[in-house]
């Protein structure tokens, strides 16, 4: 599959959309908007997607990457879709118990949970 | 214990120069020993608070600028971030974790600063922000 974006890598699971992070930290606006941009554009055409977003490398996000999170999130149940988010650290694990947005996403340990959760 | 450390930047936007903060930043912090918690704590906080200043308090300001000073030792690391805007009512700021404001895709800024900062202290009309960091809270 390829490239949506030069942030993003994308690539399919089987049926599942799987979304890697390319950069350790999430905080440029611009950027961020892109990421949103790409995701949704992705995602568009697409009737009950399955969505893993994997956080393997990332360091750092900002609240303005939360919210690209949640309209994504808007974006797939609206489709009748289910996202779930996997692989991230504990410093950013944090920032979700915080907001608790834990409670807003599906959130599993390793991409391999979240994958089997989605089959 | 090595000196005071001590900043201060003139913001107009650019990504380029919130990165020259932060890192100047770290490395004044890292210098004065603070751990690998306080930096991720510090680098969320300003990046909430450099951010919020240049794109919502600057928002209606032509050529706007933001004065960000700084000071880090050996017990705490203090910022002051002041925009030219009118200001604003941080308590008037809905309460992101309230289930019916979670899907909300904004607003939680303000609420990051306050849960990985010792003191956030918004003075005059809500245009000046100061915070604190003290490095008892990363023992």
């Amino acid at each position: 599959m390829a490239n949506d974006s030069s942030r993003l890598r994308i690539s399919a699971v089987n049926d599942v959309v799987r979304i890697d992070f390319v950069d350790r930290d999430i905080l440029d606006e611009a950027t961020i908007r892109q990421i949103g941009q790409d995701i949704q554009r992705k995602l568009e055409p697409m009737s009950a997607p399955k969505v893993l977003m994997c956080f393997t490398v990332v360091e750092h996000l900002s609240s303005a990457a939360l919210g690209t999170l949640i309209t994504v999130n808007s974006l797939v149940k609206k489709k009748g879709g289910t996202l779930r988010l996997a692989e991230i650290r504990p410093e950013i694990l944090e920032v979700f118990y915080i907001t608790k947005l834990n409670k807003h996403f599906s959130i599993d340990e390793s991409a391999e949970a979240a994958l089997k959760a989605l089959a | 214990m090595s000196a005071r450390i001590e900043g201060h930047a003139i913001l107009r936007g650019p990504r380029a120069e919130i990165d020259a903060s932060q890192s100047a930043v770290e490395q004044a912090m890292t210098q004065h020993g603070y751990g690998r918690e306080a930096l991720f704590a510090v680098r969320l906080a300003l990046e909430e608070a450099l951010v919020n200043a240049i794109r919502h308090g600057n928002r209606h300001v032509p050529d706007g600028q933001v004065d960000f000073r700084w000071s880090v030792d050996g017990d705490e690391a203090r910022f002051d971030v002041q925009d030219q805007g009118e200001g604003f009512d941080p308590d008037a700021v809905p309460d992101p974790t309230e289930d019916d404001n979670l899907e909300i895709p904004s607003g939680r800024g303000i609420m990051l600063m306050k849960a990985y900062m010792s003191e956030v202290e918004y003075r005059g009309p809500g245009n000046h922000l100061a915070m604190v960091y003290r490095k008892s809270k990363d023992a």
